[in-house]
């Protein structure tokens, strides 16, 4: 196949290509074979807790990190030979924030957009529109140390637009945040996603999966646990849904065993030290043959299942611990 | 938004569009990189010089009282006490005191100001305030951010070392115009100093290792390299003190141009290559370090 005349929006052509991709520091296997494959426009997630590798995973893809073994093709580049060319065309959201915090809002833009090489005049006039987009206008001349985290973030992003990148790699967008920021980011993400930017985030927030993501792949000690749509993992991995009854911490343990002795009561009951899950297809039903069977639960609450519960289902962990 | 023209990367609007919104070939991709791969080390002295520029009035200020201060009391005030002649010529011999210290002088001023950029400079691009992360996350190397540091130290050392030659002159204590070349020599005694930068960039926890530095190599070989008095007045024992000290071949080289000869033309070719040896290594090994410190 003639590599000059291939257009990396072919159907079949995924933008990034991961296969048994490794990342080993010392003793550590920090990401342990993971397959992917992303295509152009696709809004893509890794979900997993604190530490399972999506950050190691973000950092090859970006082609800042050397891979230890596997495949990874970035635009049908391999990082190890073209990292230059690749980060040219992505834009990066990096868990921690590296502003430069001496200069304006509007400076930080600047000097980012002359790493790609841009005109001065072409950086000048997009960060103009990108402080619009981030809603910074009015932060324009501010110092960056002046800004509040989630102003931060959106020149962050900003900044990783200023190229007008292929991909968007967002790692860990919005920890930190209170609700209202996070919203506010989540809604300038979604634009970008609608313009058809293909975006990648790591998260450990379902409902931020569940918002953002077209597909997702469960990561858990440097390893894929499950792929799919949030809605295709819930069908898959859980019922529909969840009922949560709370007993008083010293008393969930009994009462989750004598939930799991009445006959026909949901798919799973989970013990958690807060409280008991029972996963059945109707909550409502299941709270009812709970409290006909005796038990008086503190509180109730049934709920659909989330991407929390395959996680829990997959790995027998919370996602945030 | 402007229209999407061929050029991946520089062309279009900044939001992006899906509509029609062509990916590059494979030979666009590449030639998206060539700018950057190219002129890397110099887009990240840009942004180093539009930071400085936040703190320029403290510089200048600096740049200029240290030479006045330091001119004042050597050459002026501790000149009175000094009455056997140190330069060339002896005992009232034709070099006067303020003249044989002032090329140390300056030489000790690009050193500091380099020894300030190549500690906490490196630290804060790597630690501090990671500006080099993001660098590296864009399309530039390791490697180059580490020569676009060391060009950004260079204008800075450039700024300070000028200044010191013009206050010098100021305080007629250069004998010879070829003492311009002090001004270069005032960069190189900086640069000989790029070890200290690959090993700011080797660490990870700030334990005080700058201050100790600072108070226990650097400061007293700005006294003990020939600076102030010639090397020769130390007991034997203390010169080699003085023949590993980047300041002393500084100062020495700067005195052949302010007023020299004073030495056989092959020690100053030694004084020479010491410093521009000590450069390159120093400047090879801290591009190496940093490169394997951001593939992490």
């Amino acid at each position: 196949m003639s590599h000059a005349l291939s257009r990396v929006n072919d159907v079949s052509e995924p933008v990034i290509h991961a296969a048994g991709l490794t990342k080993v520091y010392g003793d550590t296997v920090a990401v342990g074979g993971i397959d992917f494959d992303v295509p152009p426009g696709e809004s893509f997630g890794l979900l997993g807790p604190n530490g399972a590798g999506k950050s190691t995973t973000m950092r090859m893809v970006g082609a800042v990190s050397t891979r230890t073994a596997g495949e990874l093709s970035i635009l049908g580049l391999d990082p190890d030979q073209h990292g230059p060319e690749i980060r040219a065309q992505l834009g990066v959201v990096p868990q921690q924030d590296n502003l430069d915090m001496e200069l304006q809002a509007r400076e930080n833009l600047l000097v980012y957009g002359r790493y790609f090489g841009l005109p001065r005049r072409v950086i000048a006039q997009r960060a103009d529109e990108l402080l619009a987009f981030a809603q910074l206008e009015d932060k324009a001349k501010s110092k960056v140390d002046d800004l509040s985290g989630g102003m931060k973030r959106r020149l962050t992003i900003a900044r990783a637009l200023i190229n007008d990148p292929r991909i968007l790699l967002l790692d860990e967008p919005t920890t930190g945040l209170d609700p209202q920021a996070r919203h506010i980011l989540w809604d300038r993400l979604f634009r970008l996603k609608e313009q058809g930017t293909t975006l990648v985030l790591t998260t450990h927030y379902m409902d931020e999966a569940e918002q953002l993501c077209d597909r997702l792949v469960v990561v858990d000690k440097g390893r894929i646990m499950a792929e799919g749509s949030p809605s295709a993992l819930i069908r898959e991995h859980s019922t529909r849904e969840v009922l949560e009854v709370r007993f008083g911490s010293d008393r969930n343990a009994d009462a989750a065993k004598r939930i799991g002795a009445i006959a026909g009561l949901g798919e799973r009951i989970e013990e958690l030290p807060d409280r008991v899950l029972v996963y059945a297809d109707n909550g409502e039903h299941a709270l009812a043959a709970v409290i006909e069977s005796g038990l008086e639960p503190v509180t109730s609450l049934v709920r659909r299942s989330s991407l929390e519960d395959v996680f829990l289902r997959l790995t027998g962990r919370s996602l945030i611990e | 938004m402007s229209a999407v023209t061929s050029n991946a990367g520089s062309g279009s609007g900044a939001q992006p569009s899906a509509a029609g919104r062509a990916y590059p070939t494979r030979d666009e991709l590449l030639a998206t990189g060539a700018r950057p791969r190219r002129l890397g080390p110099l887009f990240v002295a840009e942004h180093q010089l539009r930071t400085m520029s936040k703190f320029g009035v403290t510089m200048i200020a600096t740049a200029t009282g240290t030479p006045l201060i330091y001119l004042f009391a050597f050459g002026v005030g501790l000149a009175t006490l000094i009455t056997g002649n140190v330069g060339p010529g002896g005992a009232n011999g034709p070099v006067s005191y303020i003249e044989f210290v002032a090329p140390a002088l300056l030489v000790t001023a690009g050193t500091l100001v380099a020894t300030e950029e190549f500690t906490f400079g490196i630290l804060l691009g790597l630690k501090w305030n990671p500006v080099f992360v993001g660098m590296n996350a864009a399309p530039i190397s390791g490697p180059q951010i580490v020569t676009g540091h060391f060009l950004f130290a260079a204008v800075r050392m450039t700024i300070t070392v000028t200044i010191y030659y013009l206050v010098i002159l100021l305080f007629g204590a250069m004998p010879s115009p070829a003492g311009v070349l002090l001004i270069p020599i005032g960069l190189l005694a900086g640069f000989s100093w790029t070890l200290v930068a690959a090993y700011a960039a080797t660490i990870t926890e700030d334990k005080g290792q700058f201050a100790v530095l600072q108070r226990v190599v650097i400061l007293p070989l700005t006294l003990f390299s020939g600076t102030v008095f010639p090397l020769t007045q130390l007991p034997v024992y203390l010169q080699p003190i003085g023949w590993l000290s980047p300041l002393w071949h500084a100062s020495e080289l700067g005195r052949q141009v302010a007023y020299g000869p004073t030495e056989p033309l092959w020690l100053t070719l030694v004084h020479l290559a010491y410093l521009l040896a000590l450069a390159a290594v120093g400047w090879m090994l801290c591009q190496r370090i940093v490169k394997r410190r951001l593939d992490k």
